[in-house]
């Protein structure tokens, strides 16, 4: 049983490719506060190597990267 | 400008040499997707690399010479949209209007699949404050003045690229 995790951000980069979701997530992740969490939904089959090398370059956490219904599902929290 | 601090963000140096539809996403995909890192970015649009700078992007490519160019169907069923239809040199070369319909091809098939467009791209390195210099060198030859080119680019030459370059943890020629 994982825990719930509460977004205070979604960005839905459904039907985006390479390097959309990455630019956006930066984008939005601009807007949040330190601490603050984004959810990123992406249906890119590159998204979850991508968003994990994203959140290692920049040092915003990726607390959780899932699969639902065909869509990669990102939780990440501002540095 | 060297990159004296350690705490300094990573830095990354392109080289645009090419203006053609297929040769322009690279450069601006990798520069995009580097600023969205966090990371410094300049890029060095030299020789056919240039137009890219100007404000109406007319890339177009060029299936002639490029002989690995799959030719997809934008349009119609998935079985036909998978046919890689074999389109010759000898062929290509005659028909009039040939690059226009491989360019509107290329374009279509990027936006049917979620690719952005070159103008978009461009746009988010603007944003991201990714640096665009302009080859002094290229503009003389080819006859551009300053004011051919969108605002946000700089003009120098091969020395302010290396000068940049030298401290780049990554440098590419593309």
């Amino acid at each position: 049983m994982t825990d719930v995790i509460k977004e205070d951000q979604v960005l839905d980069c459904s039907g985006m490719l390479c390097p959309m979701p990455v630019v956006k997530t930066s984008k939005a992740m601009k807007e949040l506060q330190s601490g603050q969490i984004l959810k990123m939904v992406a249906t890119d089959p590159g998204a979850p190597p991508d968003m994990e090398a994203w959140s290692r370059q920049t040092g915003n956490e990726l607390l959780r990267s899932m699969t639902e219904g065909g869509k990669f599902i990102f939780y990440l929290r501002k540095k | 400008m060297s990159k004296s601090d350690p705490n300094a963000p990573k830095r990354l140096a392109l080289i645009a040499s090419k203006g053609t539809l297929d040769w322009a996403y690279p450069p601006f995909i990798l520069a995009s997707a580097a600023a969205a890192m966090g990371w410094e970015v300049a890029i060095f649009f030299t020789f056919y690399g240039l137009t890219l700078l100007k404000p109406e992007l007319t890339a177009a490519v060029s299936p002639l010479g490029n002989p690995a160019m799959p030719m997809k169907m934008p349009f119609g069923p998935e079985g036909f949209q998978n046919i890689n239809w074999p389109m010759p040199n000898l062929l290509m070369a005659n028909v009039p209007g040939f690059e226009s319909v491989a360019t509107g091809l290329m374009k279509q098939t990027f936006k049917n699949k979620g690719v952005a467009s070159i103008e978009e791209l461009r746009e988010a390195c603007v944003d991201m404050d990714v640096r665009m210099i302009g080859c002094q060198m290229t503009m003389d030859v080819f006859g551009f003045k300053r004011e051919d080119f969108i605002k946000e680019c700089e003009i120098g030459g091969a020395a302010t690229f290396l000068e940049y370059a030298a401290d780049a943890d990554v440098q590419l020629f593309i």
